[in-house]
C-alpha cells in the first residue's frame, strides 16, 4: 500500500492488525441452528441464547462494553452486553413490548429501522418522543404488520457509531415466498477506535483527513506519460478550477475503521455454516455508519430476493453495492463442501469486512484482493452525457473542456430535468450544482461500472405484489442533495435542519418525492414512517424500500403515501451527514380539506 | 503569485458572485420563496379519486397503515429539539492551527519564526485569530497578531474585518483591518487584508499557498506573503510600496495529519524604502534561510 510505504515496519504490523483487526480467541461461528447469527467479542456463538430474541417480550438493556477489536481496548455502546445487539425474531401479525432501559451516563433510544408503526414508537428523540434518560425505561409497543429482514439502531448522537445496532428478522405469517434450508443474517459494519465526537470534529477541521488516495505527483507523472501531459493538466486543472477532488469517495476511511461482519473483524473471520446443496438465505444489512459495500462471494451466484424487507423477483448477480441502512436478502447454492468468502469492500477501496460460508468451522477460502481505486466520473458531478455504464477513467473528463461546475446552467438536452433551486443552493454553503442530473437506475455506480460482474441495480429490483397505492401522485416534491465537501456542510436544497422548516406532507395524499443529488458523494436517503416506491425511467413502480440510495449526479423520483400522521424524521444515512444537517422533518397531518386516507 | 494577479482574480471572482446572486434572487418570486423556503413544494392538488379502472394491488390489500400516535409530540423551537436529538448542525467548534513553527538561520542569526492561528465559530460565522512573527537574538521582529470576525458569504470565499495589533521592535501599531480570505481555483489557499491605522497609514498584506502531495503524507507547501504599505514608518524600518516578499517551500511529513515536521528553505527579499533601511544599517535586503518546523493543529 502506498500510504504505508513510508513507515517504518513496526507501524505496518500495527496498521495491520488494525485494518485486519483481531482474530479473537475463538472463531465466531454460527449455523449449529437454522438460524445463524452469532457473535460478540466473546464469541458466543452455537448454544448462546443472548444472541437471538423471540418472542413478544423483549427487554433490552443499553450499556457500555469493554470491547477490544483492533489491539487498543474501547469502549462500546451495546444492548444486553453484545455487539452487535442481539438479533429480534418477531412473527408477522404479533403484538410485541420491548422494555428498553437505558444503563448509560447518556440519554438514548432505539429506532426500528423500516417498520411501520406509530409515530410515537418510531424513537427519534425531539420528534417521536423525549428519548430515554440514564437510568430510564421506555416500552415500545407496537404490531407487527410487515415481513422480511429490517434492523434497529440508536438515534441519539454518535451511539449508532459505537455499536448500537443489531438485526430484525421478521417472520411471514404465510411463510416465506422464497424457501431456503437456512439461513445467516449478514451485519455489515465498522468499528474505530476514535471517538466519533472527534471524528465529527476532525472532519470539520479537514475534510479530506481521511482520505489517504488524493492523487499525488507520481499519479501526475504516470497519467502523463500514460495519456500525454495535455490531457493531463487538463484533467487537473479542470478538477482544481472546481476545487474538487475525484478521489473523494468516502469521508470516513479504513484510516478510522475496522469493517466488521456480525461484529468479527476480517481477522475474526465470522463463518456461516451449510451442507453442500442446501439453499442458503443471507440477510445482508447495512449497519455501518458511514460505509458503503460493494459484496460478493466469489464462486457462489447471489439471488437477490428481497430489498429493504419487501421480496422482490429474484435476480441473480455476482456482486451488489449496499448502502448504509440498506437490506437486501439473497439466495445462494453453494455446491461444493468448501469454503466460500463473502467479501464486502468499501466503496473506497481503503478496506473490507470479510466472512466465511463453510462446511465446517475453522474452513477458510482466499481473500480476494480489493478492486482499484476507482475516479469520479463526469456522470458522478451530474453533467450528464449519458455515459453511465460506459468505461469512464478521469481521463476522459480531460477532454472536455471548459466543463465548470459552477457555471454551466443551460447545458442540458432534457430541459424537462435541469433542477428548481432555492436561494439557499447558491449560497455559500453548497460547492457543487448537478448541471444535468440523470436517472441512471441501471448504473452500478463508481467504482463498478464494467468491473466484469454481473452487479445489482436499482432497475434490476421489482417488487412483488405492486405498490401499496395504487394512485398517482397528487403533487412533486423536490428536493437537493447538497453540501459543501470542503467545510463539510451537508443539507437538503442548501439549508441544514436548523435552518429548514418541516416538509409538509397532508394526511392521505399521494406524493412523488424527487430528489436531485448535486454533491459528489453517495446519500442513502431514509423516510421514517412510510414506504418509498422507486419510480422507473417510464414512470412505473420499481421497487419499494425505506432507505433510497441517490448516486452522486443522480435525479430520482419516489412515491410516498403519507398515510402515517405525526412527525417523521427524514435524513441521510451517513450519520455524520445527518449530523452535519441533512435532516428534515416531515410532518404528517390532517389538512383541513382533506379526511382520512383511503 | 505575485500580488497584481491575484488582486485580479479577486475582482473577478466577486463580479462572478455578485451576478450568481442576482440570477440566484431573480429565479424565484420573492412571496413564494417566503412560503416554501424549506423545499419547492408544487400546489397542493387532491389525490385523484379512485376509478374502477384502479385495480388495488396485493401489497395495497397487505399493507397496514400505522395507528396515529397516542402521545404525539407538539411542535418545538429547534433548539429544545436539538438538545433532545443531540444533533446540532449549528453547533459552534475551535481549531488551533500552528501552520509554522520554525527555526531558521538568518543573516542576523539564528530565529524562531511562527505563523499561527485559532479560529471558534460556526460554519458560517466565526471569530479568528491570526498571529505571526519572529525572535532573533532575544528581539521580536515584525510581529502582529489579528483579530477578525470571519464571515463565509461565498463558496469558496469569507470576508474578515476586526484589528491588528503590530508588536516587536519599533513602537506598536494598531490597525483596522478588512479582507477576504479562501480557496481560490486550483487550490490556492488565499489571503488578501487591507489595514488603516493612525495617521493615514494603510498598509495590504497578500498571501497564498498551496499543497503538492508527493506522497499522501509527504507535502510540499509552496507559499508566497507579500506586505505593501502606503506611507513610510521609519520608526519600524518600513518604506512605503512593496515592503517586503517571502517565498517559501516547505517540505513535511505528516506523521498524522495534524502532526507535521517540516524542512524548508525561504527566500526573503525586501523592497524599496525597507531595503534601502536594511543597506543602511549594514544587511542585506535579499536573504535565502533554511528553515526546520513542525506544523501541528488540534
Amino acid at each position: 500500500m502506498v500510504r504505508t510505504r513510508f513507515l517504518p515496519p513496526a507501524f505496518n504490523s500495527s496498521r495491520r492488525r488494525f485494518v485486519q483487526g483481531l482474530a479473537g480467541g475463538a472463531f465466531a461461528v454460527a449455523g449449529a441452528h437454522r438460524f445463524g447469527w452469532a457473535a460478540a467479542p466473546d464469541m458466543g456463538a452455537a448454544g448462546d441464547t443472548g444472541a437471538v430474541l423471540s418472542g413478544t417480550e423483549f427487554n433490552l438493556e443499553i450499556g457500555a462494553l469493554h470491547v477490544n477489536l483492533t489491539g487498543q481496548p474501547g469502549i462500546a455502546t451495546a444492548v444486553n452486553g453484545r455487539l452487535p445487539a442481539p438479533l429480534l425474531r418477531w412473527r408477522e401479525g404479533d403484538a410485541i413490548t420491548l422494555r428498553v432501559s437505558n444503563r448509560l451516563s447518556a440519554p438514548t433510544s432505539i429506532h426500528w429501522h423500516g417498520m411501520i408503526i406509530p409515530a410515537d414508537m418510531d424513537g427519534v428523540p425531539g420528534l417521536s418522543f423525549n428519548g430515554i434518560g440514564p437510568g430510564e425505561t421506555y416500552v415500545y409497543h407496537f404490531k407487527v404488520n410487515q415481513s422480511g429482514t429490517y434492523w434497529y439502531h440508536s438515534h441519539s448522537r454518535f451511539q449508532e457509531q459505537t455499536g448500537l445496532y443489531g438485526p430484525i428478522v421478521i417472520e411471514p405469517r404465510r411463510g416465506e415466498r422464497h424457501r431456503a434450508d437456512r439461513e445467516h443474517v449478514v451485519l455489515l459494519s465498522e468499528w474505530t477506535d476514535l471517538d466519533p465526537e472527534h471524528i465529527f470534529r476532525t472532519l470539520k477541521h479537514q475534510s479530506n483527513y481521511f482520505n489517504f488516495h488524493r492523487r499525488t505527483v507520481s499519479d501526475f507523472l504516470r497519467d502523463a506519460r500514460k495519456e500525454g501531459l495535455k490531457p493531463t493538466m487538463a484533467d487537473r486543472l479542470m478538477w482544481g478550477q472546481m476545487r474538487m477532488d475525484p478521489t473523494d469517495l468516502a469521508d470516513v476511511s479504513g484510516y478510522a475503521y475496522t469493517y466488521l461482519i456480525n461484529g468479527s473483524t476480517p481477522a475474526g473471520n465470522w463463518t456461516g455454516l451449510f451442507r453442500r446443496g442446501e439453499r442458503v438465505r443471507l440477510r445482508f444489512i447495512n449497519g455501518s455508519s458511514m460505509s458503503f459495500f460493494d459484496v460478493r462471494i466469489p464462486g457462489l451466484k447471489l439471488t437477490v430476493v428481497a430489498a429493504d424487507g419487501q421480496d422482490v423477483d429474484p435476480v441473480t448477480v455476482d456482486e451488489f453495492r449496499i448502502g448504509t441502512a440498506e437490506v437486501y436478502d439473497v439466495i445462494v447454492e453453494p455446491k461444493d463442501d468448501r469454503a466460500y468468502t463473502i467479501f464486502a469492500q468499501s466503496l473506497d477501496r481503503s478496506g473490507y469486512a470479510r466472512g466465511t460460508l463453510a462446511p465446517q468451522a475453522g474452513m477458510q477460502a482466499d481473500v480476494p484482493p480489493l478492486d482499484p481505486r476507482p475516479l469520479l466520473t463526469m456522470v458522478d458531478m451530474g453533467m450528464g452525457h449519458d455515459m453511465a455504464g460506459m468505461n469512464m477513467s478521469g481521463m476522459d473528463m480531460s477532454r472536455m473542456k471548459g466543463m465548470d461546475h459552477g457555471s454551466m446552467k443551460g447545458m442540458g438536452h432534457d430541459k424537462g430535468a435541469v433542477p428548481h433551486r432555492a436561494p439557499a443552493e447558491y449560497g455559500p454553503n453548497v460547492d457543487s450544482l448537478a448541471i444535468e442530473p440523470q436517472s441512471r437506475l441501471d448504473d452500478p455506480g463508481v467504482g463498478l461500472r464494467n468491473n466484469g460482474r454481473r452487479v445489482l441495480t436499482y432497475s434490476d429490483l421489482h417488487t412483488l405484489g405492486g405498490p401499496i397505492d395504487h394512485r398517482k401522485a397528487g403533487r412533486d416534491v423536490e428536493l437537493h442533495l447538497t453540501g459543501h465537501m470542503e467545510r463539510f456542510i451537508w443539507s437538503f436544497s442548501g439549508q441544514k435542519f436548523s435552518e429548514s422548516e418541516p416538509l409538509r406532507f397532508n394526511y392521505g395524499e399521494r406524493l412523488r418525492l424527487v430528489l436531485v443529488n448535486d454533491s459528489m458523494m453517495h446519500h442513502p436517503i431514509h423516510l421514517h414512517g412510510m414506504w418509498g416506491e422507486v419510480e422507473s425511467e417510464h414512470g412505473e413502480f420499481l421497487v419499494r424500500k425505506h432507505t433510497i440510495t441517490v448516486q452522486p449526479g443522480q435525479r430520482l423520483a419516489y412515491w410516498v403515501t403519507a398515510d402515517a400522521l405525526g412527525r417523521w424524521a427524514y435524513h441521510c444515512h451517513l450519520l455524520y451527514h445527518m449530523e452535519a444537517g441533512m435532516f428534515r422533518e416531515v410532518h404528517v397531518e390532517r389538512s383541513s380539506t382533506e379526511g382520512a386516507p383511503s | 503569485m505575485t500580488p497584481r494577479p491575484r488582486l485580479i482574480l479577486f475582482c473577478g471572482f466577486f463580479g462572478v458572485m455578485a451576478a450568481s446572486f442576482a440570477l440566484g434572487q431573480e429565479s424565484q418570486d420573492p412571496a413564494s420563496h417566503h412560503d416554501h423556503s424549506s423545499s419547492q413544494v408544487s400546489a397542493p392538488q387532491p389525490p385523484a379519486a379512485p376509478t374502477p379502472a384502479d385495480a388495488q394491488t396485493p401489497s395495497e390489500a397487505a399493507h397496514v397503515p400505522p395507528d396515529p400516535p397516542q402521545h404525539p409530540m407538539g411542535d418545538m423551537p429547534y433548539h429544545e429539539m436539538s438538545a433532545l436529538m443531540q444533533m446540532d448542525d449549528a453547533a459552534r467548534t475551535a481549531m488551533v492551527l500552528f501552520d509554522q513553527l520554525e527555526w531558521r538561520n538568518t543573516t542576523e542569526g539564528n530565529a524562531v519564526a511562527w505563523d499561527a492561528e485559532a479560529w471558534y465559530g460556526g460554519d458560517v460565522n466565526k471569530v479568528w485569530l491570526r498571529s505571526e512573527g519572529e525572535r532573533v537574538g532575544g528581539t521580536t521582529q515584525g510581529a502582529r497578531a489579528d483579530l477578525l470576525w470571519d464571515h463565509t458569504f461565498a463558496r469558496w470565499w469569507s470576508v474578515q474585518a476586526g484589528g491588528r495589533q503590530d508588536f516587536g521592535t519599533g513602537p506598536g501599531r494598531t490597525w483596522a483591518a478588512i479582507g477576504v480570505q479562501g480557496l481560490a481555483p486550483y487550490w490556492f489557499n488565499t489571503e488578501a487584508t487591507f489595514y488603516v491605522g493612525e495617521q493615514g497609514r494603510t498598509a495590504m498584506r497578500l498571501k497564498s499557498e498551496y499543497e503538492l502531495l508527493f506522497t499522501q503524507r509527504l507535502i510540499l507547501q509552496p507559499e508566497a506573503e507579500a506586505n505593501l504599505y502606503g506611507k513610510a514608518d521609519p520608526a519600524r524600518q518600513l518604506g512605503s510600496g512593496l515592503s517586503d516578499l517571502e517565498i517559501g517551500l516547505r517540505l513535511r511529513y505528516e506523521v498524522r495529519r495534524e502532526f507535521a515536521p517540516y524542512v524548508g528553505v525561504v527566500w526573503a527579499r525586501s523592497f524599496g524604502g525597507t531595503a534601502d533601511r536594511i543597506r543602511e544599517s549594514g544587511g542585506n535586503p535579499s536573504d535565502v534561510q533554511f528553515v526546520a518546523g513542525l506544523r501541528a493543529w488540534f
